[in-house]
């Protein structure tokens, strides 16, 4: 056997029959295979012209409620109802409005998207799974559809661009503010059709919650996955959780990489995404001007537990800028419980935010925050496209939670350490 | 795919995401027609009004990136474009339109050669783009031979179908 295998390959060879080198075409097994409240309805529709009849394995297929619920409008009550009668007659898995939580947030909690698994969503930023040390890649809903039938897909083996972060990682950079980054010096178009692959150092000491953050983007370089080398917080996190058994996939030594980085962690401030891109990276104290309406977070980005704990960390005892709207969404009820329980839910309605049930809210303009031409929006979620949260004539920025915050109560666009000065003892223990 | 596709063309630049073909509140549609009434509006409000039946897509790099929402080129089919030719597609794309049969081609060296109203002949066999107004030809990438068996039996549905009777 080959000892020159990437993540990508490695997992894909475990579940293939054909050649594994990158730029071939494989027909690969799945572990998982998933579909939201906007993406299964076309899925069941092709799943019904393929005629399978059955899913190839109802445990390890779901559909996910989480985009425009709880159900915004009639349509959006239309789709969720075909998802959850389709799920219930197949036997997959499914989750009431009240228990369902953002679908990248909640499928790793649920240990249903574990290390060395080779998952497949309707959904783009499916590839936040790869935080576990799977493949997990999003798809549209014919492939999806494929997947629930036979229980395989085909991909193309990506070349595999390799990120190393060293260096000592101050506590103001977060997993987003690495992300953020990255996509800033390869661009939207940086990782296309390939995997980023990360581990160096300093990715020992960054949270489960920020590595969930960073896979997430990955999409926003235009890749497929972006997958963290397993270390031990990662086999903590999955063994704790795992629905199944699970194996882990590391590279090999030999791995050859298309492209290798590196990245010192101790040289970055924090940054911001600009209109209209995700690459239009900029650092946060460099700005300029800018007046937020809006402050939003959460989102499959960043709506997990050190999200919140960091934005409750910041909003403690302050207040949101008076002409600023702040919308708080924790990503799954595990968190929202949570954040109940440390008492966040407490700071952040203290500091005049609202806060809204696990959804996807406004990220993709859906619901409970969208823009008026004009207004800006400062927001932890993913994408800053024209019009993505609102009104063509709206802007997003793309921020960490603690600039988010920070931003909420200064009412525009800064480097959180403005606010708050340079003593990051605040996050302490978070 | 038909052998030669001879359309009119709408031009568009970089990074033309699917936010931007089908925004994100006309999700709650799935039929094409329904979503070609919306296609394009957030960054060209004369495409669905305009749009004729046959004409071609031209994008630049990294055409389709952001969601994997099959709507996009759904909406693109809807919208009788005959098909999609960029410098280089997103990935998620790239699969979507193979599976619902909206031809694409990526063609690295047409952006800048052709304008909003050129028509572009295609020649499926050989991959070559001729703007038939400026006489200048391109060539464009093949598809993987497992593709193009994937396109010519009729998409991935019908390989689903074979797959499962054990013939594929």
């Amino acid at each position: 056997m080959a000892t020159e295998f990437t993540m990508a390959e490695a997992i894909i060879a475990r579940r293939t029959e054909d050649r594994v080198k990158a730029g071939a075409i494989c027909r690969s097994k799945v572990d998982f295979a998933f579909a939201n409240d906007i993406t299964a309805p076309p899925a069941i529709k092709e799943f019904g012209r393929i005629g399978a009849g059955r899913i190839f394995d109802p445990a390890r297929a779901a559909i996910v409620a989480d985009h425009f619920t709880p159900n915004k409008d009639i349509a959006s009550a239309n789709q969720v109802k075909t998802g959850r009668g389709f799920a219930k007659k197949m036997g997959m898995r499914f989750w009431e409005t009240g228990r369902c939580g953002v679908e990248h947030a909640m499928l790793p909690e649920q240990g249903l998207v574990l290390p060395g698994d080779l998952v497949v969503g309707a959904d783009s930023h499916t590839c936040t799974g790869g935080a576990l040390g799977a493949l997990a890649t999003g798809m549209g809903s014919t492939d999806l559809a494929v997947a629930w039938a036979l229980g395989e897909v085909w991909v193309r083996i990506p070349e595999t661009l390799r990120v190393d972060y060293v260096g000592s990682r101050s506590p103001w950079i977060t997993g987003k503010d690495l992300v953020l980054d990255l996509i800033g010096r390869i661009g939207v178009g940086g990782a296309r059709y390939m995997a980023l692959e990360i581990g160096g150092d300093a990715i020992a000491d960054l949270p489960m919650d920020d590595r969930f953050t960073f896979a997430n983007m990955a999409i926003e370089a235009g890749g497929k996955a972006g997958i963290f080398v397993p270390d031990d917080k990662t086999l903590a996190y999955a063994s704790a959780r795992a629905a199944r058994p699970f194996e882990p996939v590391y590279p090999d030594a030999g791995a050859r990489y298309a492209k290798r980085m590196e990245i010192d962690v101790g040289a970055l401030d924090p940054v911001v995404a600009l209109p209209h891109l995700p690459d239009k990276v900029k650092k946060a104290g460099e700005v300029g001007d800018m007046r937020i309406d809006q402050v939003f977070i959460g989102s499959c980005t960043n709506g997990r537990l050190r999200d919140m704990a960091l934005a409750a960390a910041v909003l403690k005892g302050r207040k949101a800028h008076p002409d600023v709207r702040l919308i708080v969404i924790p990503a799954s009820y595990e968190v929202y419980h949570e954040c109940m329980r440390r008492g966040y839910i407490q700071t952040f309605l203290d500091a005049e935010a609202v806060v809204a049930t696990p959804s996807c809210g406004p990220c993709l303009g859906g619901h409970l925050g969208i823009l008026a031409a004009g207004e800006r929006c400062l927001s932890t979620s993913n994408r800053n496209f024209v019009g993505r949260m609102g009104s063509t004539g709206s802007e997003v920025v793309l921020a960490s939670p603690i600039a988010a915050a920070a931003g909420a109560v200064l009412g525009r666009i800064a480097d959180p350490r403005e606010l708050l000065g340079d003593d990051p003892a605040i996050f302490e223990g978070i | 795919m038909e052998e030669t596709i001879t359309g009119s063309v709408w031009v568009y630049g970089d990074n033309v995401d699917t936010d931007a073909i089908i925004p994100a509140r006309h999700l709650t549609m799935v039929e094409p027609k329904d979503l070609a009434r919306h296609c394009m509006e957030d960054i060209d409000e004369s495409f669905a009004t305009d749009v004729k039946p046959g004409d071609i897509v031209v994008g630049g790099a990294n055409f389709g990136c952001g969601s994997s929402r099959e709507h996009a080129p759904l909406a693109l089919l809807g919208s009788g474009v005959a098909a999609v030719v960029a410098t280089s597609f997103a990935r998620i794309f790239y699969r979507n339109a193979i599976n619902v049969g909206l031809p694409i081609l990526e063609c690295p060296d047409l952006a800048g050669h052709v304008k909003r109203g050129n028509v572009l002949r295609i020649d499926v066999d050989s991959g070559i783009v001729k703007n038939e107004t400026t006489g200048e030809e391109f060539a464009s990438e093949p598809f993987p031979p497992f593709l193009m068996d994937l396109i010519n039996s009729g998409g991935l549905v019908e390989y689903a179908k074979r797959r499962l009777r054990g013939e594929a």
